[in-house]
């Protein structure tokens, strides 16, 4: 098998060691970082998100594939960095005020890492003034916000009044996404789109910065 | 008045469980965010209230305002430091309460998931888990018997057993798990690994808690039903809520959830009870429902 095959294999069944390994023999074999980015990590971790979206991968091995895709990913930074390879994006990312989930949150970052984006984790419990500074200071272009709790998704309508108070609206993509939330609260509250999942939010992500 | 466990299972009848805790504290003014555990302390009147009510409704398992009275789950809230006053402040709430009732009331003391991942998932070690259920339980001094729920891994089922027999090894134990996940628990359980798990672990009973509804619980019961012999307990929530206005309702009406009751009781459930969205309404029509329906059950079977 050619090492990028092996690589994608390795990350869908969540084999950090391996990834490794095969990483540093693809790299010492002359196969450019970028190569490994687009051909094997990027491909193997759309495979795990469409593994979950059909209910045959959990959280535990998406978890687990995601961190054997960072392992690659930490090896490559370095060659990345100064090349050809700019991030696709910059995303801010947060669960909402009022809310503590952040499984959900944390593996939509994780599939955005895989996919290229850039990722400025709010955490948890962020107020609407977070994601103002972030977009402020921090040129994001891409502000992610979840809630799991019916009664915090009413959180981000404020954060998206906020930051049109702040004359800062027009400067990013908003998306949402989180169990209760639907297509149609996205439109009620002006959000630019809205996810039922990690991989659904890269592929909307990328549509709307007009990335695919 | 003052039972135990294994007496209320051997009157062969089928046994009512309360409702939700935290939908009741939050319709009491509670507002989001804020860890339900404090209220123990800060507005007793209104937990006991909230027991009292459940019990008038007929429940004879009430079960401890504790649900996220683990050091992990407060410290998110900045409140680890308070872990053993809340659970002791709740156990004197319920056992006031269970122990005037006219009839026999058991009081659970509520378990509920710390809320981070274990190893290798997360960054929680198997060790800190062990430890902060072992101190939570310890504070659960004078429940009837440890209510494990809404759990979705096994590993940390593990962790919350070993932890109460280590605080207490002759108080019973009772775990459900949530199984809302198309059929499974979010990391993946399936009914049927559960129920094996469970029964090799020792519980006294068994089941699911929580989820999308009724109709979800139901089908967990069947499956855990064919595969076991154990006693099952089924805690549905009354659906999901939806956001009128300002405040967040539950579509399942008392009627819906008395209909769940007598349904899930022929599917193999021996406990059976409520979860979030559900009021003292809700368990009063369960109580109702299962009154009126004569099947002798023998060891969690019908016959
Ligand atoms: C930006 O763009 C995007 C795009 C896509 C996005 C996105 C953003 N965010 C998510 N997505 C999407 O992609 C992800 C992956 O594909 C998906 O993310 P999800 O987050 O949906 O899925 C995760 C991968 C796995 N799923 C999860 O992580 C959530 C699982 C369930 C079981 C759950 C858990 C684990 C927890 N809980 Co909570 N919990 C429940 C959940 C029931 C459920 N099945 O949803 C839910 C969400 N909880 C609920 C409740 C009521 C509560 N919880 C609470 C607490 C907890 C724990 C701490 C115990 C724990 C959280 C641990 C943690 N660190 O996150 C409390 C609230 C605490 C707070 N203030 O936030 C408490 C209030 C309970 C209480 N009485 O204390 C219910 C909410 C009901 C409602 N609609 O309002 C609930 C649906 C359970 C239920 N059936 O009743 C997609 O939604």
């Amino acid at each position: 098998m050619e090492t990028l095959e092996i690589i994608r294999k390795a990350i869908i069944e969540g084999q950090a060691k391996q990834v490794e390994q095969e990483v540093k023999t693809a790299l010492d074999n002359g196969i450019k970082a970028s190569q490994i980015l687009y051909e094997a990590l990027i491909p193997a971790m759309a495979e795990v998100g469409r593994l979950y979206e059909e209910g045959e991968y959990f959280v535990p091995e998406m978890l687990i594939s995601a961190r054997a895709m960072k392992a690659g990913l930490g090896l490559l930074k370095p060659f990345l960095i100064g090349s050809d390879v700019k991030p696709v994006g910059k995303v801010a990312i947060a669960t909402v005020q009022g809310d503590l989930h952040d499984i959900g949150k944390n593996l939509v970052s994780l599939m955005m890492e895989g996919a290229g984006f850039e990722i400025v984790d709010l955490g948890v419990n962020a107020e609407p003034e977070k994601f103002v500074n972030a977009v402020r200071d921090q040129q994001v272009n891409v502000v992610a916000m979840s809630a799991l709790l019916t009664t915090t998704m009413t959180r981000m309508k404020d954060t998206i009044h906020a930051l049109q108070e702040a004359g800062l609206r027009d400067k990013v993509k908003i998306i949402i996404g989180g169990a209760p939330i639907t297509q149609a609260f996205a439109d009620e509250i002006g959000a630019d789109g809205y996810a039922s999942d990690a991989s659904q939010a890269v592929t909307l992500t990328k549509r709307l910065l007009a990335l695919s | 008045m003052k039972t135990t466990f294994a007496d209320l299972l051997a009157s062969g009848r089928p046994v009512v469980a309360d409702g939700g805790m935290g939908t009741m504290l939050f319709s009491a003014g509670m507002v989001r965010g804020h860890a339900p555990e404090s209220w123990n302390v800060e507005h007793p009147d209104i937990v006991r209230g909230i027991h009292a009510a459940y019990i008038q409704a007929g429940a004879q398992i009430i079960l401890t305002n504790t649900f996220g009275g683990n050091r992990i789950r407060l410290g998110m809230h900045k409140l680890a430091a308070r872990t053993c006053l809340f659970n002791t402040a709740a156990v004197q709430l319920a056992r006031s309460e269970a122990d005037a009732a006219a009839l026999p009331v058991v009081v659970g003391g509520s378990i509920g998931p710390t809320g981070a991942l274990l190893e290798p998932h997360g960054e929680l070690t198997l060790y800190e888990a062990v430890s902060a259920f072992e101190e939570q339980a310890l504070a659960l001094n004078g429940v009837d018997v440890f209510w494990i729920e809404t759990m979705s891994d096994l590993e940390e089922v593990r962790a919350a057993i070993t932890g109460c027999r280590k605080a207490n090894a002759d108080t019973p134990i009772v775990t459900t798990m949530t199984f809302d996940t198309n059929g499974r628990t979010m990391m993946g359980v399936k009914p049927e690994q559960a129920t094996e798990a469970l029964q090799n672990l020792g519980v006294i009973a068994l089941g699911a808690n929580c989820g999308n509804g009724p109709a979800e619980i139901e089908q967990v019961i069947e499956k855990m039903h064919r595969s076991s012999s154990a006693v099952l307990v089924a805690k549905a929530n009354a659906g999901l809520p939806h956001m009128h206005g300002d405040i967040a309702v539950y579509d399942a009406t008392p009627e819906v959830m008395a209909a769940y009751a007598s349904r899930v009781l022929g599917q193999g459930a021996r406990i059976i009870g409520a979860c979030c969205g559900s009021t003292p309404d809700h368990i009063r029509a369960i109580a109702n429902a299962l009154q009126n329906i004569d099947t002798p059950i023998k060891d969690g079977k019908h016959s």
